[in-house]
């Protein structure tokens, strides 16, 4: 009855959405353009980037707040249990011991140039932080690296939480301008590569963290 | 109707009956496994709408951590559950 | 009809899918991957929406790009739940865990 009941709200509640999808009249406002126009003093010449840092930077300012809310959570909550962690040293296939040597060093190299392409082209800080975790989750799961068991000492804190400080401490300098975030033109460039830059290496531990942090495997070398 | 909207369609249905298998298959690894696969499609998916930063994050993401995640709770699950049957030992 | 149109129009299908199964299946892990298609399912409609008219459209994607990141880590945040939950009281779904069987944090 239940079951029924919530399998004909969904198909309603589709069909609804999709005929409104339909029905629905063009943007009274066109943002493309918009974007075009202010390009030039952006900083970058690919726009997603130029949205994301400095169009719309107060949203990724908070974002990564997010982000780090998030991992504070994980930290928090803990591991499920201390103890089942190294009854037993899984054997590691060869193949997956190779994949990780010779994978890693090229997945760290396209994670900074996507850092760097993201400035005229598809790429940026969180795309490099991205690809820097899973190289971080796949030398875990070549048991290269311990899944981190403690609590993060003192430099892993200063890499978690740097690139909101750099994003932050930017934000409070330009504040003298009068608004938010408004990077003057001419050093908009450089601003927005030092924050990428932090928040690359901020990104990739984090995203990594919240896997190493809840991986139960202890890992190292048998 | 052109190469490129017949491929879209199919990218479309496959996206969704990757999402119900993941949903509505019995056994929970399956399950994960179609998951992943989901988020390769949506990364294909993003290709299509001409949006590369968000294919690149989408499959570094979507099918790698959050996959390496899934995989990693299922894990535990499982050993969870050859362990202790009834009340766990705190 | 554009792509953009075309793939809003399956990002409401996966909305309504995800939605039906985070209420129908109890499985917590199970409710995750419902969760996630959810989201999916909104992330289509807005870029797709967005992009009817065939004009590619930077501002939802700069948004979508930061929501694919936050659901990574909403994600991870759900499965630690999930995990402590199960550790704690080993079952699988929330309709037990609310009764505590004996012994919970206390």
């Amino acid at each position: 009855m239940r079951r029924a009941a919530i399998v004909l709200g969904a198909l309603a509640f589709a069909g609804a959405l999709a005929s409104a999808l339909l029905a629905l009249p063009p943007a009274p406002v066109s943002l493309p353009p918009a974007v075009a126009a202010k390009m030039d003093v952006s900083g970058v010449s690919h726009p997603v980037t130029a949205v994301l840092l400095n169009f719309r930077g107060y949203d990724t300012l908070l974002e990564v707040a997010v982000l780090l809310l998030a991992l504070l959570g994980v930290l928090a909550i803990g591991r499920e249990d201390r103890i089942v962690r190294g009854r037993h040293v899984e054997r590691i296939e060869p193949v997956v011991a190779m994949l990780a040597r010779l994978g890693v060093p090229l997945m760290l190299l396209v994670g900074i140039y996507l850092l760097w392409a993201g400035a005229h082209r598809p790429g940026g800080a969180f795309q490099a932080a991205a690809v820097i975790a899973a190289a971080a989750v796949l030398l875990n799961l070549a048991r290269l690296t311990p899944a981190w068991t403690q609590a993060p000492g003192v430099r892993l804190r200063w890499g978690l939480t740097g690139g909101l400080l750099v994003f932050a401490g930017i934000a409070a300098m330009l504040l003298t301008g009068g608004t938010l975030l408004a990077f003057p033109p001419a050093r908009a460039g450089l601003l927005i590569l030092v924050i990428e830059s932090a928040l690359t290496v901020s990104l990739g531990l984090i995203l990594a963290g919240l896997f190493l942090f809840l991986s139960e495997d202890r890992g190292g070398r048998p | 109707m052109s190469a490129a909207t017949a491929f879209d369609l199919l990218l479309a249905a496959l996206l969704l009956w990757s999402a119900w298998r993941a949903l509505a298959t019995p056994r929970l690894d399956r399950a994960i496994v179609l998951f992943i696969a989901f988020g390769l499609l949506m990364a294909l998916a993003w290709a299509r709408l001409a949006a590369p930063d968000i294919a690149l994050a989408e499959a570094a993401i979507g099918a790698g951590i959050t996959g390496a995640l899934l995989l990693d709770a299922l894990g535990a699950w499982k050993r969870r559950a050859g362990k202790d049957k009834p009340g766990s030992p705190s | 009809m554009s792509n953009g149109l075309l793939f809003a129009l399956a990002g409401a299908l996966l909305f309504a899918l995800g939605a039906g199964g985070v209420l129908l299946l109890t499985h917590l892990l199970r409710r995750i991957l419902a969760f996630n298609i959810m989201g999916s399912g909104a992330f289509l409609v807005l870029v797709g929406l967005a992009q009817r008219g065939s004009v590619v459209d930077p501002v939802p994607q700069a948004m979508v790009l930061t929501g694919i990141v936050v659901a990574v880590a909403a994600t991870a945040l759900a499965l630690a739940l999930a995990r402590r939950l199960r550790a704690l009281t080993g079952c699988d779904d929330l309709d037990v865990a609310t009764e505590p069987k004996g012994k919970s944090d206390a």
